[in-house]
């Protein structure tokens, strides 16, 4: 047996060990100099539309910060590190901001997976995450380091069930879910439970997975079923080929639809996107002066309409920032006091941490209409948690 | 009755859609005994090829049927080169090295594709300008519109017009021959590279019209578009024999009436998981495909 | 070698593994371990596994298998699934927890061969009827399946489904990974020296002449996949237990395969040596590029495409061919003799 490959291998293995050695005091972090802040997202990868837009939002939110000052008298860096979509990445981009760049606080990731996988690590290490746009139930479980900003699956499906039974009178619906992201999952199980509960009939889910071109299959069977509302709980690229096709098959009945449609590929969704509706964290046509600001500004800067991650990403960041004001400190347990007891003002509405490191806001719902080329949510109406 | 028709149709559309990528690959493989896994990325492509060009004529705002087919035309050029261009520089160099180095080869390239699409054209979904006004027809209660029509009608032409040129023209008997045994075929006076730069050359550009056809009724394109439908395509090929054009025809439809009617029952959610496993049921009982032949081995 | 330097080898790698073990968990005094190399390092770990495992098959049997990634999810969620509902059942019966070394070594042990056999069954499963196949159809049909397992476990609550298992115990650390890791070396490099190494190697020149020569092809091309499967399945295992490390379908899919086998490619089909290089280059490389993905997010996986593409046209033999490193080698040099010999 030649063992020399083994060997190699141990010798190896204890070098870079020895590398890798620092000293455990080499804890603490800086007092002065600019407040490293990490932020992690998919820029590349199937969900890089996501991941740009929180990315842009947040940058968008620091350079405004750093403009009127900075935070303690400090400018904030954002670090940016990309995950490339998948869930291990994200892990080694969290472990190296935390461990290697000593941020005082992560904001990330839109999709739950990736949260998920990575928040154990700002849990051990008692740094605070907090994440603008995962909507699964246990991201915050994880641990109280972990926070968030938008509002959960449960509640997202509660308000849709309630609007299609109380305001479209809906008895029978049907829903098409994404099988492969667990944002539509969730949504579909918790829309699902919650129009049950009203009284109403659910046929079971049809499933597609993200990237599908051709609803036509789906759409035929559900037809066949004639309900009176359909639910679309993917995102936006899919909800807009899936409007087209339904329309084209004959179906007219109303579309509804969760924050995941809000994405500018919607467009393609054309004239079908009429009698749609969604449930959003905030409307763009929201006269206060906040959600203005925020809209133009982003639109000067980027050169488009923000969307709702974009959104949530800048809350994320103003969270972070006026809750480092308060702590008067960069200190982990601090600041995770702070944003516990969060009350901020926020784009998508007044973010008041709960118990659970959830924020108690209100969804609006909104009608999508199409109309010379372009999409626009009018507000219908607001429903509140509870 | 008439959701069963529904479902037909539906199925036959999205068939089309597979047919017409299969067509290149089945061609490419004849001749080359190559899986080109590159080649549904040149399908991504021709519909960014046709997306930028549309753009540039304006055509969302003032669709027509000139501009669409100006449009389909340009595409089909550019990947026509960009099809001989990586014919030349990736697969030409480790076309004498073992077989498996140019399978490498070609996923790398297809990971370059795709990957480099995203730098280069942004990871965002784009929405296709609408060349064609979409129209749909109601015949009894089924409903189908021109744009799936379209893919059909031209999917039917490809494949007539292939069969014609690899078995009625001198450039397709070169093909032929090129396929039976490429150094032989060198002996006889062909020339090969010739002959094999037109093979990709000719698919690729199928592949962008299939590109563009596609783009026109499923509006949404991205650089990772090319994957799953192109290896969805590749065993639509293999089912219908690889190398032969009309079994890849046969083998898109039979695969998009398969997905289509997975969809519409209870196991909507392993449709993805169907093409492949029909792929495996169809290499265990007739790997030649339903129009193959089985070839003997000759040690 | 004989018994007793084998067992004098065994148990010194076993000590070194158990002291870096306790470096990573505690530090030493005022030193600890970086937790980011910690993490890359158990990374290296792991793709050396996968790596080696995939070149018995790719390189010393010469069948090209892209279904890597499909066995180490087969693995890696039975083993998880049996530590999270089984796990703390069976510490109990020990009179121990998964907090103490002793509940966690039994359960992790219990873990790992439960995924090994999970594993082995699937590679048996996919070996049989796809081995008569020749290279470019067996490369797909062991994509096919891959794809399928991967839509079926999506599709199983019980697991995570989309959003991974995340209910995973994080009892895998530094030990499992490299003891599993040169054990998959040691196992290997045995069956590469052996008469079914021999076997492989015929198998690998020439099919039809092995098969003229009376070798069964199938069943030993079968042997050498389950094999190779049950490692992935181990690695599997590994992964998906190690802190913040949950299992995704969504990620254990053809990309994750053909990442591995950029590896032996690079590294060198055929070369354990090459492998273990490939594994370690290609887990620190993306990292290392983090700074270029700043700039332009995605330049990281054309990198790979492009090292991929020229590997290939360029030095199609990888970095190590079929050589190996080996103290042969050393005492050539030492000794100052004319160019050495090609194995």
């Amino acid at each position: 047996m030649d063992c020399a490959s083994t060997a190699w291998l141990l010798l190896a293995a204890v070098l870079l060990s020895t590398v890798a050695c620092e000293r455990k005091s080499d804890g603490a972090a800086d007092t002065t100099g600019d407040i490293p802040v990490g932020f992690y997202g998919s820029l590349t990868g199937d969900g890089a539309s996501f991941g740009q837009s929180s990315r842009e939002g947040a940058e968008l939110a620091v350079d405004e910060l750093n403009a009127a000052g900075g935070v303690l008298g400090r400018k904030l860096r954002l670090l940016v590190e990309d995950d490339q979509s998948k869930p291990e990445e994200a892990s080694n981009a969290v472990t190296k901001l935390v461990t290697q760049d000593k941020v005082v606080a992560v904001i990330g990731e839109v999709a739950s997976r990736r949260t998920l996988a990575a928040a154990p690590i700002a849990q051990r290490y008692q740094i605070p995450m907090i994440t603008p746009a995962s909507t699964n139930e246990k991201v915050t479980e994880v641990g109280d380091y972990v926070f968030r900003v938008c509002f959960i699956d449960p509640f997202q499906g509660e308000v849709l069930a309630k609007f299609a039974y109380n305001d479209l009178k809906a008895r029978k619906v049907a829903i098409l879910r994404d099988q492969s992201q667990d944002y539509s999952v969730g949504l579909t199980d918790s829309v699902a439970q919650h129009f049950t509960r009203l009284g109403g009939q659910v046929l079971p889910p049809v499933s597609y997975s993200s990237g599908d071109a051709d609803f036509k299959a789906a759409l035929t069977r559900i037809r066949s079923d004639k309900p009176d509302v359909l639910f679309a709980t993917g995102y936006y690229s899919e909800a807009a080929i899936i409007t087209r096709q339904a329309r084209e098959l004959g179906m007219k009945m109303p579309i509804l639809g969760g924050d995941g449609w809000v994405g500018d590929a919607l467009q393609n969704g054309r004239e079908a996107l009429n009698n749609t509706y969604i449930s959003n964290h905030y409307s763009g046509d929201n006269p206060d002066p906040i959600v203005q600001n925020f809209v133009s500004t982003y639109k000067k800067r980027f050169n488009r309409d923000p969307d709702a991650i974009a959104a949530l990403a800048y809350d994320a960041i103003k969270v972070l920032a006026d809750s480092l004001t308060r702590a008067q400190s960069t200190n982990g347990p601090k600041l995770r006091e702070a944003i516990a007891s969060a009350d901020v003002p926020g784009v998508t509405g007044r973010l008041k941490m709960n118990a659970k490191r959830n924020v108690d806001k209100p969804a609006v719902v909104q009608e999508v209409t199409y109309a010379g080329g372009k999409v626009t949510f009018v507000y219908k109406t607001t429903i509140n948690p509870g | 009755m008439d959701t069963v028709l529904q479902q037909l149709i539906n199925g036959l559309s999205l068939g089309a859609i597979y047919a017409l990528i299969a067509l290149g690959y089945t061609m490419v493989y004849g001749v080359l005994r190559l899986i080109n896994f590159a080649h549904g990325d040149v399908y991504m492509l021709g519909a960014f090829a046709g997306y930028y060009l549309a753009n540039a004529l304006n055509l969302d705002a003032s669709p027509s049927i000139l501009g669409a087919i100006v449009v389909t035309l340009g595409a089909m050029a550019i990947c026509g080169v960009i099809g001989v261009l990586i014919e030349r520089f990736a697969y030409r160099p480790v076309r004498h090295h073992p077989r498996l180095a140019s399978l490498i080869t070609a996923i790398g390239v297809s990971l370059l594709l795709e990957y480099g699409g995203q730098v280069v054209f942004g990871a965002n979904p784009r929405f296709f300008p609408q060349m064609i006004r979409a129209e749909v027809y109601s015949v009894g209660g089924v409903q189908i519109t021109n744009q799936n029509l379209l893919i059909i009608v031209v999917a039917v032409i490809v494949m007539f017009g292939l069969e014609f040129i690899v078995h009625r023209t001198r450039i397709g008997k070169a093909m032929r021959a090129t396929s039976f045994n490429l150094s032989v075929a060198k002996l006889m006076g062909i020339n090969t590279d010739y002959v094999i730069a037109f093979t990709f050359a000719l698919g690729s550009a199928l592949a962008a019209a299939g590109g563009v056809m596609v783009a026109l009724a499923i509006p949404r394109i991205d650089p990772l578009m090319g994957l799953m439908t192109g290896l969805k395509a590749f065993v639509a090929a293999v089912l219908g024999g690889i190398g032969n054009i009309p079994g890849a025809m046969i083998g898109g439809v039979l695969i998009g009436l398969l997905e289509t009617w997975l969809s519409a029952t209870a196991y909507s959610t392993y449709r993805d998981a169907a093409a492949f496993a029909v792929l495996i049921l169809i290499l265990l009982f007739r790997p030649a495909g339903i129009l193959g032949s089985a070839t003997v081995e000759k040690v | 070698m004989r018994v007793t330097t084998k067992i004098l080898a065994t148990a010194a790698t076993v000590g070194v593994l158990l002291g870096l073990n306790y470096l990573f968990e505690y530090g030493f005094g005022d030193f600890r371990i970086n937790a980011y190399y910690a993490r890359i390092l158990n990374l290296i770990g792991i793709n050396v596994i996968l790596a080696v495992s995939l070149n018995l098959i790719n390189g010393l049997a010469g069948q090209f298998s892209i279904g890597h990634a499909g066995f180490m999810a087969v693995g890696g969620y039975s083993a998880t699934f049996v530590t999270v509902y089984y796990g703390r059942a069976i510490a109990g019966l020990l009179g121990s927890s998964l907090d103490d070394a002793t509940g966690a070594a039994v359960v992790m042990t219990i873990s790992l061969l439960t995924g090994a056999a999970a594993a082995a069954l699937a590679g048996l499963a996919v070996g049989i009827p796809s081995l008569r196949l020749r290279g470019d159809y067996l490369a797909i049909v062991t994509l096919g399946f891959s794809e399928i397992i991967r839509v079926i476990i999506l599709n199983i609550p019980a697991v995570g489904g989309a959003t991974g298992f995340t209910a995973a115990i994080p009892i895998t650390n530094f030990f499992w990974i490299f003891a599993v890791a040169i054990l998959t070396i040691v196992i290997v490099r045995n069956i590469a020296a052996s008469t079914f190494g021999r076997v492989l190697a015929t198998i690998r020149g020439d099919e039809i002449a092995a098969e003229a020569m009376g070798i069964s092809t199938t069943r030993y091309k079968v042997l050498a996949f389950v094999i190779s499967a049950a490692l992935a399945g181990v690695a599997g295992g590994l992964s998906g237990q190690l802190f913040a490390n949950p299992l995704n379908p969504q990620n254990l899919n053809f990309v994750r395969s053909i990442e591995i086998i950029v590896m032996i490619v690079i590294g060198g089909i055929g070369s354990i040596s090459g492998a273990v290089f490939g594994a370690t280059a290609l887990t620190i490389l993306p990292e290392a590029l983090r700074r270029l993905d700043q700039q332009f997010p995605g330049l990281r996986m054309v990198t790979y495409a492009l090292l991929l593409i020229l590997t290939m046209i360029f030095r199609p033999q990888g970095l190590f061919g079929r050589r190996e490193v080996s103290w042969a080698w050393l005492r050539r040099r030492g000794q100052d003799r004319p160019a050495a010999a090609i194995k």
